[in-house]
């Protein structure tokens, strides 16, 4: 059956060069993150105590909200909830108004990208300038990220060459790595100092301080929440820890799962605006806190390990299909096996109940997850949401349910709970194997790469009984 | 996932077999070795003839009222407390890993952490509990190894088939590249996603070509069936083995 | 948006919660390595993280100053005139550039910071050696923009302040005791991005240079 997402997968596919690039930083990804946990033990410890700091803040999550809510508001910070993306937006923009504002800059954030932040202040005749170099990138190329943590990791540096020189014709045209991050600089640098809003995502919020955690290697996320009079953070209400002690464990393992790096070159901590007699920072800092479809999963006790997730990116990394098909194909904000779980649950199992298809189950990434999502029983559950017939949480609950295809199960499983009609079945199909090979040889989904198996001449049940293996 | 066993056991006298479907319907000599390399061990084999799948097909498709059904039959099929063979991690973890999930509030729930405890991988059986100690009687040969991705995160016995080969004195076995990832099969995934899953087993099979090996092992048919399909299709002189056969072919006297 | 909050909280409260997996908080590993082994691992991480590391002593730091001001040649340098640190150096300034003190609200010189500033010497609030990380509290004396816009950010750190891991700095400067700063940072080397084919390049928006004077 040909659908929606076969067909981009397949277009995907055909796309050498994107395919190319992929796999070459995801292997780059996965020897960095190789490296950076030397020790099995270690990361076995690290591991385990990670995992069980996000499982204790996801139980607690209302009650850290709350105690999140009271220290950043008694430390000044502004604090907006958004039950959807509308909503959020709408803050946002309301406080763009506030300020009289009609430019801003952003540091790195999936938040806004699942926001549609960007289309949405733009049709509001606000203009949004990413800063990340990454984000940069594909701003001026108008597409969408195609990673969580490398957003261009799909283009390569000649083809970053030529979009910086169509772009920006005043700069001579280079593949020379450095000398495009330093164009991005110089082209950037202005607009920090200029910019009256910067808005960032936050990686952890800190509810006994108030205080949010912002990891990054560039200073982009810095520029924008230190350089304008005027810090918005987005985040969803899943990133929440207990206290101070929760971040070092988190981060450690955030930054090598990603990169490798035992640290990335930033931690920005922030706990409140600008102070009485400083001489810089934000006067005002607001935070938007995203529901978006979060509290709904946070229902469900199976589904709600999705919302552990540190968006280290590592799943990814490590998943084969993610390596072949690209993030693009995916159609999601965020790709990739968690993307694979966390999307259809978001947006619907109507709209995005295939993409739970795009899993052998060969369970890499939950193997690499550093706070141990159990991704691939996630996937399996959904499937069953997708094609059960009685109603569940999950908004499309059903939707992928066909006639055929059940017939088709309910048949097997009538088989082979009947042993003396599936013996005799496996006994006629091999017995009368030169005609099933020819009707397996039709099944082009196989046979199009793959030279279909030769039926033996009788089972095993046959073969065992012949040798008067014990039957009980 | 961390299994831990309630009990490895001193060695059996006599083991049922969960032989698989796919070995059933198109590997049985793959069934058939298994046999033959359990009784050289003294262990008597018990195969019930009423068995047929182990479930996994439905429940990874999503389909757990089937799965349910199909596991509930076998579940019956194994019932003294001695261990449960099958030459398949894919299948074994089924059994050991995703039962006791399926059957979750079900009036059986408890039969399914039993049966969970007592089955085995072929492999994970023939070196941790039989503790087999293999003779090579074979030529001197080359294989590539594949260990099914059930082997190496579900069940946690990808090794096992690297012990047994190590033990074949002629035989040099070779690790492709990237040999931890995926080789595309996935069950349905195969059939419901056929674009992705032929990339990637074309870089599996081009992975197992560059070994120069004369033969595939795997202890997975079903993805022996995929890289052993995709390498047949090039006309590549590499042939497909499940490890119970190879180690039999390779160990017993043939008999004049 | 009360409407929101009171609508997620409500609904995140209905959820059945199970027992949650236990938390041990202060098993994370405690390492505690000697003075001298703190201080080589603090210096290898961050060379290898691409900064410069100078030892210096109480009396000879001022002079490796100097030195780098010359080796960069600086035109000019932004300080605080009020640390310790920055006293020291007003008053044997003349090997030095240009002298440049952060005593206006940044609305006020904002250009000239973004584009006239070579350099900034800080201090550091600590340093952690697992990580080859500095710890700053910028405070009104130095203001946080010092370690972020200028392209070379000097910081002088005591090797007493250097602590195994974020874990026992958190713990033994007491963070959750005080009240925090408005922006806290850890800077582990010089601005950098590997956004373009997982390549790595420095100076991105940050400092391209990230020079540290122990003593």
């Amino acid at each position: 059956m040909t659908t929606k997402f076969r067909t981009q997968f397949a277009k995907a596919l055909a796309q050498h060069e994107v395919r190319n690039n992929t796999e070459s930083v995801v292997n780059k990804l996965r020897k960095h993150r190789l490296a950076a946990f030397p020790d099995q033990a270690e990361w076995i410890s690290m591991r385990r105590h990670s995992t069980a700091i996000r499982a204790n803040a996801t139980s607690k999550l209302p009650q850290l909200l709350e105690q999140l809510e009271t220290n950043l508001q008694r430390n000044g910070i502004q604090v907006h909830w958004a039950d959807t993306t509308e909503q959020a937006n709408q803050t946002v923009l309301n406080i763009m108004r506030f300020h009289d504002a009609r430019f801003i800059i952003k540091g790195k954030s999936m938040v806004s990208e699942e926001m549609g932040l960007n289309d949405f202040l733009n049709t509001h005749g606000i203009e949004c300038l990413e800063s990340d170099l990454g984000e940069l990138i594909i701003q001026l190329a108008a597409e969408k990220p195609s990673h969580m943590i490398v957003p261009a990791l799909h283009k390569n540096r000649k083809q970053i060459a030529r979009l910086f020189h169509s772009q920006f014709p005043s700069i001579p045209y280079t593949e020379d790595i450095s000398a495009l991050a330093q164009a991005a600089r110089r082209f950037l640098r202005h607009h920090f100092a200029t910019a009256p809003v910067g808005l960032t995502g936050v990686n952890f919020m800190i509810a006994e301080t108030g205080t949010l955690c912002l990891v990054e290697n560039e200073g982009n996320g810095r520029m924008c929440s230190t350089a304008p009079p005027v810090h918005i953070a987005v985040s969803g209400i899943e990133k929440v820890v207990e206290c101070l002690d929760d971040v070092p464990p988190l981060l450690g393992i955030l930054t090598r799962s990603a990169t490798g790096q035992p640290i990335t070159t930033y931690v920005n901590m922030i706990s409140s605006p600008r102070k009485p007699n400083e001489k810089d920072g934000p006067t005002a800092v607001h935070l938007i806190l995203l529901d978006n479809g979060r509290s709904r999963i946070y229902s469900d006790p199976e589904l709600r390990d999705t919302l552990n997730c540190i968006r280290c990116g590592a799943c990814m990394n490590h998943c084969p299909i993610y390596k072949h098909i690209g993030g693009h194909a995916y159609q999601t904000v965020i790709p990739g096996p968690i993307g694979t779980i966390l999307e259809p649950q978001k947006n619907g199992l109507d709209s995005y109940g295939e993409l739970t298809q795009a899993s052998t189950l060969c369970g890499a990434c939950q193997e690499v997850c550093p706070v141990s999502i159990p991704i691939p029983k996630i996937i399996n559950r959904l499937r069953w949401e997708h094609i059960r017939k009685s109603s569940c949480s999950t908004p499309g609950a059903g939707s992928g349910r066909r006639k055929t295809e059940a017939i088709i199960w309910k048949i097997w499983a009538w088989n082979c709970i009947h042993p003396g009609a599936y013996n005799r079945i496996t006994s006629v199909a091999t017995s009368m194997r030169r005609l099933a090979d020819r009707i397996l040889a039709k099944i082009s989904p196989w046979t199009a790469a793959r030279a279909v198996p030769r039926l033996p001449d009788t089972t095993l049940h046959e073969r065992l009984k012949a040798l008067k293996i014990d039957n009980e | 996932m961390d299994f831990t066993r309630a009990s490895a056991g001193p060695k059996p006298n006599t083991v049922y077999l969960f032989g698989t479907c796919l070995i059933d319907l198109l590997y049985p000599q793959a069934g058939v070795s298994t046999v033959h390399l359990l009784e050289r061990e003294g262990v008597n084999v018990i195969f019930p003839q009423a068995q047929t799948c182990c479930g996994q097909p439905a429940w990874n498709s999503g389909y757990r009222d089937e799965a349910l059904a199909v596991a509930r039959a076998q579940l019956k099929l194994f019932p003294r407390p001695i261990p449960i063979i099958a030459p398949s991690a894919s299948c074994a973890g089924m059994i050991r890993v995703h039962y006791p999930t399926l059957f979750k509030g079900e009036p059986d729930e408890a039969s399914t952490f039993d049966v969970a405890d007592r089955v085995y991988e072929l492999t994970e059986f023939l070196t941790d509990i039989l503790k087999v100690d293999l003779t090579d009687l074979g030529e001197p040969t080359t294989v590539a190894t594949h260990s099914s991705c059930t082997a190496r995160r579900e069940m946690n016995v990808a090794d096992r088939i690297d012990l047994l080969l190590d033990q074949l004195q002629n035989v040099t076995r070779i690790e492709p590249d990237n040999a931890e990832e995926c080789c595309g099969f996935g069950g349905t995934f195969a059939i419901k996603q056929p674009e992705i899953s032929t990339a990637m087993v074309l870089e599996k099979a081009k992975a197992i070509e560059n070994t120069g090996a004369q033969q595939l092992i795997g202890q997975d048919c079903g993805c022996l069936m995929n890289i052993g399909g995709a390498l047949k299709k090039q006309d590549s002189q590499i042939s497909h083995v499940h490890i119970a056969e190879f180690l039999w072919d390779r160990t017993h006297k043939a008999t004049p | 948006m009360n409407d929101a909050r009171n609508t997620i909280l409500s609904r995140l409260k209905t959820a059945s919660i199970d027992q949650t997996m236990p938390l041990a908080r202060n098993i994370s590993n405690s390492v505690n390595w000697s003075s001298n082994y703190k201080v080589q691992l603090f210096r290898t991480q961050l060379q290898s993280a691409q900064a410069e590391i100078y030892d210096a002593t109480d009396h000879s730091w001022l002079m490796t100053l100097q030195h780098i001001c010359q080796a960069k040649y600086l035109k000019n340098i932004l300080l605080s005139p009020t640390t310790s640190w920055g006293e020291a150096i007003i008053e044997n300034s003349t090997n030095l550039p240009s002298l440049k003190y952060y005593d206006d609200p940044v609305e006020n010189w904002k250009q000239t910071l973004f584009e006239g500033i070579e350099a900034a010497f800080t201090s550091t609030y600590g340093g952690i050696a697992d990580t080859g990380t500095l710890i700053l509290w910028p405070d009104t004396q130095e203001p946080r923009m010092m370690s972020l816009v200028p392209p070379v950010h000097i910081a002088v750190i005591e090797k007493s302040k250097i602590y195994n891991s974020f874990a026992e700095a958190l713990k033994a400067q007491h963070w959750n005791e005080t009240e925090l700063p408005a922006n806290i940072l850890l800077i582990s080397g010089p601005s950098k991005s590997a956004d373009i084919e997982q390549t790595l390049t420095y100076g991105v928006h940050g400092p391209k240079e990230l020079v540290v004077i122990m003593v």
